[in-house]
């Protein structure tokens, strides 16, 4: 992690994925926020990469750039209102929201840019699909398989929530 | 600055999450106050992952969590929506400041 090259592609994915972000929250148009929340899902995936976390990098691609963002755009062209540019309005706490909030990544950034942690050996690169298998299939196969009920709890509570009736 | 550090991996999960909490905190439609808690979510898989990369890189802890986190914000995405197509079936807005029932 001490190559420049590496911190320079660093900087630049997150100043996409940041900018990204500003956007999705920024936007007056709720369909463009929602593309401009694609490009941060793919910026966070390019910093999984950086991390050499590359199952959690394609899971971020295939499941929040793939199917929750075509999940977003289906809600937003079936609950839209014609005719309205500004469908991505503020309410009406949006100024205060904003104060909380700056007061908040100020307080974040000063503890999380200074913080001091423990250092240890850094591994050699290696796949992390070995490792992460063995500990989904050994130590947390109990919590994999709850995940699962989870998900199809989810699916049935969605069918049947959104139904004609 | 030069050298890639935890710190860096956190102060970018941190900025994200604050954007994301502007967003569910300060937006009117349901759809963006979803988004804003999905940007939320990812900035948390963020920090796990680099705590995972950079306090203990022989188990993968952080990974495994943010595996499961992804499931949850899946499930979570598509609960919640389906509860906003529900809303406007019924009320024929998404706005989240007209649909005040519970509140009293």
């Amino acid at each position: 992690m001490s190559d420049p090259l590496v911190t320079l592609v660093f900087y630049g994915i997150a100043a996409v994925t940041i900018v990204a972000a500003i956007g999705v929250v920024s936007l007056r148009n709720i369909y463009r926020a929602a593309l401009c929340l694609v490009l941060t899902f793919l910026g966070v995936a390019g910093v999984y990469i950086l991390l050499n976390a590359d199952f959690v990098a394609v899971m971020q691609v295939l499941i929040y750039a793939g199917a929750v963002t075509t999940m977003l755009l289906f809600a937003i062209m079936l609950t839209r209102s014609p005719g309205s540019p500004r469908s991505n309005a503020a309410n009406r706490q949006s100024g205060l929201a904003l104060f909380a909030v700056l007061v908040l990544v100020v307080l974040l950034v000063l503890a999380l840019g200074t913080a001091v942690w423990p250092q240890t050996a850094p591994v050699a690169a290696q796949s992390s699909v070995d490792v992460l298998a063995k500990q989904l299939f050994t130590t947390y196969a109990l919590p994999f398989e709850i995940a699962s009920v989870l998900l199809l709890a989810a699916m049935v509570g969605a069918i049947i929530l959104a139904r004609e009736d | 600055m030069l050298t890639l550090t935890l710190n860096h991996f956190l102060v970018l999960g941190a900025i994200l999450f604050c954007v994301g909490l502007y967003g569910a905190l300060a937006k009117g439609h349901a759809v963006a106050v979803l988004m804003g808690i999905e940007l939320m979510l990812n900035s948390v898989n963020i920090t796990l992952v680099g705590f995972a990369r950079f306090l203990a890189p022989d188990q993968l802890l952080g990974q495994v969590f943010a595996v499961f986190v992804i499931t949850a914000a899946a499930a979570e995405a598509a609960v919640g929506l389906a509860i906003v197509l529900v809303v406007y079936r019924q009320r024929r807005t998404v706005n989240v400041e007209e649909v005040d029932l519970l509140k009293w």
